[in-house]
């Protein structure tokens, strides 16, 4: 029978959620298409991950070693070639995370097989599987097949799939030993550090007025900054207002930043990148203001000013002022 | 510290309506204006930094067209020592492990400590050359890299991970390090800095020269189709004069609860 592997990613022992994601995909697929599902781990003291997962694939496998306690893309790679080429899985499914694209892109060119990235979904259309993805940063899509291979590698997006089990599954846990006698460890651990550490917390605010890079200048922003004092708003941003070091690190909503909860989120000049929307996806409501209809973040947003910010924000700071002043 | 550095020419598409191609296979381009990949600005500005603290050179690649060039132009405005270019007419025939397999035939026979990619392209989104270069080239590597040290012989470096945590290894050297942005604030170029870099000597090669049969670079992956997204129910507008915006939005706000 066809199998689907997927990699599990797990960080300080805990399960990331793209695992869950991945598992409720290859679940609704070895449903349809009578596949089965199996789950790798590698890494130390794996007993509870194990737990938390077993109720949603058909058979665990599992590489629990000292050796295996920091994620190190080289090794992971060895071992789960060896595994890939051993049960030859139709899919193998990695997440697209920091840790996946470092893995997903070595382990296709040393099994050889085709790997299509951050992929949005997997369709099985004429006996072949499609993988739909973005460019463009979400402008456009695209479906991917893959030329005469019967068997490919998936990078998963995260936050596309609910992270629920699917059916009902009692795993066959497999423990296999440390494959490796010789360790290519061309890389070493050193430690993990805090980069969005700041003074305010915008995780906890109920208002924020998030700022992107349609700002254009570092000095605009104080438009925004006016706009979040007359609302009593935190002001947060999204990426490239980062990387240009015009707000801190900590005021930074996304996969790589904060992820945020506020009941509005209104986001100003802001195009909508998946890795930004996905740490405002807990918002009650998102406002976007942005100048270009077709800019991704009104296909998300609840509600959309589609405006110069340059001229609307001022009119609206004003009228919040007006209101308040009663 | 002799460091390389991939970069790739791509099209501006922010507030730009994209128009599918006849073959659905790819965008129109002719209209649009193209420039540097920002992740690839990030890693020339960070090569020439190492460069200007430990000494050596740069050399900037890229895979195109005449028009590539442009890139490559820019880069040695930025700083960078001599540049090569592969020419391939287009390179859309190509999937990401096809252009890895270029890039790292050009790369073996360069002397290098460092070896830069961005993490990402704007135009395919795929993220997967570098470290398949890595890979072709049996190199030590570290993916989203926002911080990079040299300490006897070895980098240390920060990968980004999700969630505002940063990973810091150390690896040794030679590796190829696909740079994240924000990592620098990559140096202003002037038209006339681009124009004092001609002189700078830029290499063309071939795919013959590099010893490539076309075979070699058959796509494993291949575009069915491309197309707009589909519908979605989106975003409620908002419309009318700046005044009444301005009031349905406080209407909204005071319905969620956070005006006073």
């Amino acid at each position: 029978m066809s199998e689907i592997f997927v990699i599990v990613e797990h960080r300080l022992g805990e399960i990331r959620d793209i695992t869950f994601e991945m598992l409720w995909k290859a679940g609704e697929l070895a449903q349809k298409l009578s596949y089965t599902v199996t789950t790798i781990i590698l890494g130390h003291e794996l007993n509870s991950i194990v737990d938390n997962i077993s109720d949603r694939a058909d058979k665990i496998i599992t590489f629990d070693d000292e050796r295996l306690k920091n994620f190190n893309a080289d090794i992971y790679k060895e071992i789960l070639s060896g595994l890939i080429e051993e049960s030859k899985p139709t899919l193998t499914l990695i997440g697209n995370t920091s840790w996946g694209m470092e893995l997903a892109p070595c382990l296709s060119v040393k099994t050889g097989l085709p790997l299509a990235t951050d992929c949005i979904d997997i369709m099985f259309k004429d006996d072949k599987f499609i993988a739909q993805r973005q460019m463009f940063n979400g402008k456009i899509f695209s479906n991917v097949s893959f030329a005469e291979s019967k068997e490919c590698l998936l990078t998963i997006r995260s936050g596309v799939f609910p992270k629920d089990k699917i059916g009902d599954m009692q795993a066959e846990i497999i423990q296999k030993d440390f494959p490796l006698t010789d360790i290519p460890l061309k890389k070493n651990f050193i430690e993990f550090v805090e980069t969005a550490a700041g003074d305010v917390d915008i995780s906890q605010a109920e208002l924020l007025i998030s700022v992107g890079r349609g700002i254009g200048e570092e000095e605009n922003i104080s438009l925004i900054k006016e706009l979040a004092e007359a609302l009593g708003g935190v002001v947060s941003c999204s990426r490239p207002i980062v990387d240009k070091n015009w707000l801190p690190k900590h005021l930074q909503v996304g996969t790589s930043g904060k992820s945020v909860s506020p009941k509005v989120y209104i986001a100003v000049g802001i195009s909508g990148a998946f890795q930004h929307m996905s740490g405002a996806s807990g918002a009650g409501i998102i406002i976007a203001v942005n100048k270009d209809p077709k800019a991704p973040i009104f296909r998300t947003a609840d509600y959309g000013i589609v405006d110069d910010l340059f001229k609307i924000v001022p009119v609206l700071k004003e009228k919040v002022l007006e209101v308040k002043k009663g | 510290m002799d460091i390389v550095v991939c970069v790739k020419r791509v099209p501006l598409t922010e507030e730009v309506d994209l128009v599918i191609d006849e073959q659905k296979k790819g965008i129109k381009k002719d209209q649009l204006a193209f420039i540097l990949n920002d992740w690839d600005n990030y890693a020339i500005e960070e090569a020439i930094i190492l460069k200007e603290k430990y000494g050596g050179t740069v050399v900037a690649i890229t895979v195109g067209n005449e028009d590539d060039e442009e890139v490559l132009r820019r880069s040695l405005a930025m700083g960078a020592d001599r540049a090569i270019r592969v020419e391939v007419s287009d390179i859309s025939r190509f999937d990401s492990l096809g252009i890895s397999k270029i890039l790292s035939c050009v790369v073996k026979d360069l002397p290098c400590d460092l070896v830069f990619t961005g993490v990402l392209a704007d135009d395919d989104n795929c993220g997967i050359v570098g470290i398949m270069m890595a890979e072709n080239l049996n190199m030590n590597h570290a993916n989203m890299v926002t911080a990079i040290e040299i300490e006897d012989g070895k980098a240390r470096v920060t990968s980004e991970l999700e969630g505002g945590l940063g990973e810091i290894s150390l690896i040794d050297l030679p590796a190829l390090i696909t740079i994240q942005t924000g990592i620098n604030e990559p140096r202003y170029v002037s038209i006339l800095g681009i124009r004092k870099a001609a002189k700078k000597e830029l290499k063309i090669m071939n795919l013959a020269d590099l010893g490539i049969s076309d075979e070699e670079l058959s796509p494993k992956t291949i575009i069915e189709e491309v197309y707009l997204p589909p519908e979605t129910e989106g975003a409620q507008m908002l419309t009318g004069d700046p005044d009444k915006i301005a009031s349905d939005f406080i209407e909204i706000l005071t319905k969620k609860g956070v005006m006073e």
